[in-house]
């Protein structure tokens, strides 16, 4: 018999989103939330438990691979959560919400002096992601990672119990970078850094191998406190590896007449124009058209040529925005990827190994043919988080375009050097990660801090109830059989 | 489940209503090949079971799902296509190639046999397409692909309720097409013409030409897909026979009797 069937015309599909990687070369679809209180959050913890679905949490979306998404099913998006709960000026100290971006708080901070100990290359990134990537900077070496900075943490866990986790607290140490998937930090206290002006004294300089490269970022690492080395990564032969370093340090206390004036959010902008004509939104549609291997090796010479003829050794003062957050510059630069969008493979080597690794891993993608478009180095320092991508050495981040039908070629070539960069001892850095795969990542992070890692999800989360893409290819296999 | 490798390697998922036999069991197939998952939708188990066993041996381990159930199922579609988000973590496209076609004498009226054919061929339809349509247009991307047929060009003399089927599923497919492509979503109408399919053999036509094998007909329709394409015929010179008897003025098209 035929009844009509009456179905709600778009309530079963309203929350349904394409979820993406910052690099848009991952989408998948899944139901997104987003909670503005601890009461919601409650809420929905509760809702998935009674639908039996997985959550993943999400910020803004700045992760290179799978680690804020989780495909089919839940999504929270936290950036409603976006409080200022407590500030300091006197000691600065400052509890947020998960859903604070570093553009927020260093906005709030800035007119009393104080900006955030450690940010990434973008000011878009919320405080949650940073504590769940434990994200680092320009200036590593010194202030270590994001989760250095934080004094305190409460923390919601799927069933229902709030922690209160500080530092002296073993579980601190495995919350933290702990992918997101162990509960919610709803509240974050942050120690910050005093400065004096709004400016840095930068200084800038073309090196012409990487040789040259990494013995300057080590030699000169003490005498500045940020220190970054943009690679061109498609310089072949005797000038692989060559580049431009940038460091800087904070502008010293009594240097600036009217330091008020430099702390003010007002003074801190991006440029709105290129080339003196191309307005920054549309930057991106006029990057486009050179974003094929013979395009960017063309943009990367010029680039290097002119920082060794126009720029080499030149000193300037800039403001504190323009100079940490590169990645604003263009806003969505990641769409100038033709094909399907990028991802970035960044990777950790200990110092004695890094020229050899670093040298044979641009040699391998040029001759692949896959060159990465866009290379940048830093020092680095070990530290004590259990899942931790520090080492006494150097990272390489490498940005790759995701051709369509060349996708498993380039992954496989990723795993090639995977094999390169563990027999150096190195490590690798789950904000980025979008290939590794769990005998990679068992391998280098070792079965005692997975087991630690394990241990704590187990009593935070039984049910299993957060999960991410990134876990699921990961770490759900490696729990698997750890368990066997 | 099998282990999640990277999401940077597409893995495409596919709902394909109709899938036991002719242009849909062919056009499942195609996708494995292709590299998709396909989830396989017909009410008869049996027929489905080996549609997806010849995959699997064929192509290879979790590309083919059998999920049996009558596609006028209405109230479940939504639910199906939960479970293959939920499983599958994705949904690229939904097929529906499901279709009846009962022969029917010249002179013949047959209610029991015109509301199958309007049912199967034009509401079920719209039941599965209107649900991944709601979908789709949230996620801002997606194929709809609906296997119509020529039939639905001409209200010809051989089965009224057939070709109006046909017609409403084009109709409805272009309407869905204006509806959804502003929103990044592709719709397919797929014409084809005489396939070498079960429905063909039942229907005994009185004269058939230009026979392709549904294998064929589903490299057009992927191949469709892939490039973004609007309307096919398949084999593609229906086209220009289909544009000729278009325009074959009414005072001349009465008198004829195909």
């Amino acid at each position: 018999m035929f009844t009509p069937a009456i179905h709600p015309q778009r309530a079963p599909w309203s929350h349904w989103r394409l979820v993406e990687n910052f690099g848009h070369s991952i989408r998948v679809p899944a139901q997104v939330f987003q909670p503005a209180t601890v009461e919601q959050l409650a809420d929905l913890f509760a809702r998935a438990r009674r639908e039996n679905v997985a959550i993943a949490l999400r910020g803004s979306g700045r992760s290179y691979g799978d680690a804020a998404m989780r495909q089919g099913h839940w999504v929270l998006d936290l950036r409603r959560m976006n409080r200022i709960l407590a500030w300091d000026p006197k000691t600065g100290e400052i509890t947020v919400e998960p859903g604070v971006t570093i553009e927020q708080l260093w906005r709030y901070v800035l007119p009393d002096g104080w900006w955030p100990a450690v940010v990434p290359g973008t000011m878009r990134p919320t405080m949650g992601g940073c504590v769940a990537m434990n994200v680092h900077g320009k200036n590593n070496w010194h202030a270590g990672t994001f989760g250095e900075h934080v004094t305190r943490l409460r923390v919601l866990t799927p069933a229902g119990d709030e922690y209160e986790l500080t530092p002296d607290d073993p579980r601190f140490h495995t919350f933290v970078g702990g992918l997101g998937v162990l509960g919610v930090a709803t509240s974050i206290t942050l120690r910050l850094k005093r400065v004096a002006s709004g400016n840095l004294d930068v200084h800038a300089w073309a090196v012409p191998d990487l040789a040259h490269m990494l013995a300057d970022l080590d030699t000169y690492k003490d005498r500045y406190e940020y220190i970054v080395g943009w690679v061109d990564s498609t310089a072949m032969g005797w000038a692989r590896g060559r580049g431009q370093i940038h460091a800087a340090n904070h502008v010293p206390e009594g240097e600036e007449l009217y330091p008020e004036r430099t702390l003010s959010p007002d003074y801190q902008v991006l440029p709105d124009v290129f080339f003196g004509f191309v307005p920054k939104a549309w930057m991106w549609r006029f990057m486009r058209p050179f974003m094929t291997n013979w395009g960017v090796r063309l943009v990367n010479s010029a680039k290097y040529w002119a920082s060794r003829w126009l720029s080499h050794h030149k000193t300037y003062r800039q403001a504190l925005v323009a100079f940490n957050f590169l990645l604003d510059y263009i806003p969505n630069w990641e769409r100038a990827y033709r094909g399907r969008g990028l991802i970035q493979y960044q990777i950790f080597v200990p110092r004695d190994e890094a020229l050899r690794v670093f040298n044979e891993v641009l040699r391998y993608t040029q001759q692949r043919g896959m060159p990465s478009y866009l290379a940048v180095v830093k020092r680095h320092r070990a530290d004590a988080f259990l899942l931790s991508h520090g080492v006494d050495g150097y990272s390489l981040a490498l940005d790759f375009p995701v051709w369509p039908g060349k996708e498993r070629d380039l992954v496989a070539m990723l795993h090639e050097l995977d094999r390169l960069v563990l027999d150096a001892g190195g490590r690798f850095y789950f904000a980025k990660d979008a290939t590794l795969t769990p005998d990679t990542a068992a391998a280098f992070l070792g079965e005692q801090a997975l087991r630690t890692f394990f241990e704590l999800k187990a009593t935070w989360d039984p049910e299993d109830r957060l999960q991410t893409d990134l876990y699921r290819r990961v770490f759900a296999p490696l729990r698997s059989r750890l368990a066997a | 489940m099998a282990e999640q490798g990277s999401l940077v390697i597409p893995q495409p998922v596919a709902i394909v209503v109709g899938a036991s036999s002719g242009i849909g069991a062919a056009l499942a197939r195609e996708l494995a090949v292709q590299g998709w998952r396909v989830i396989l939708i017909a009410r008869r188990a049996d027929a489905l079971q080996r549609v997806a066993e010849d995959i699997t041996r064929r192509v290879g381990p979790d590309r083919a799902f059998p999920r049996p159930m009558d596609a006028r199922a209405y109230d479940q579609i939504p639910q199906v296509y939960q479970e293959v988000l939920r499983e599958h973590g994705r949904l690229d496209a939904v097929i529906y190639s499901a279709g009846v076609l009962h022969p029917v004498a010249p002179d013949e009226y047959n209610f029991a046999k015109d509301r199958e054919m309007l049912e199967v061929n034009l509401v079920a339809a719209v039941a599965w397409l209107g649900q991944a349509a709601a979908l789709f247009q949230q996620l801002g991307q997606g194929h709809i692909v609906g296997i119509s047929s020529v039939a639905g060009d001409r209200g010809r003399v051989a089965n009224p309720a057939y070709h109006a089927s046909k017609a409403g599923l084009t109709t409805y497919l272009e309407s869905l097409r204006n509806r959804l492509s502003r929103r990044g979503v592709h719709v397919l109408t797929v014409k084809p013409g005489f396939v070498r399919t079960p429905m063909l053999e039942q229907a005994q036509p009185k004269r058939v030409f230009w026979v392709i094998s549904p294998e064929q007909a589903a490299r057009d329709i992927v191949n469709a897909m892939r490039k973004g394409k609007q309307v096919i015929y398949t084999p593609a010179r229906w086209r220009w026979l289909m544009l000729l008897i278009q325009h074959i003025p009414s005072v001349l098209f009465r008198r004829l009797s195909f």
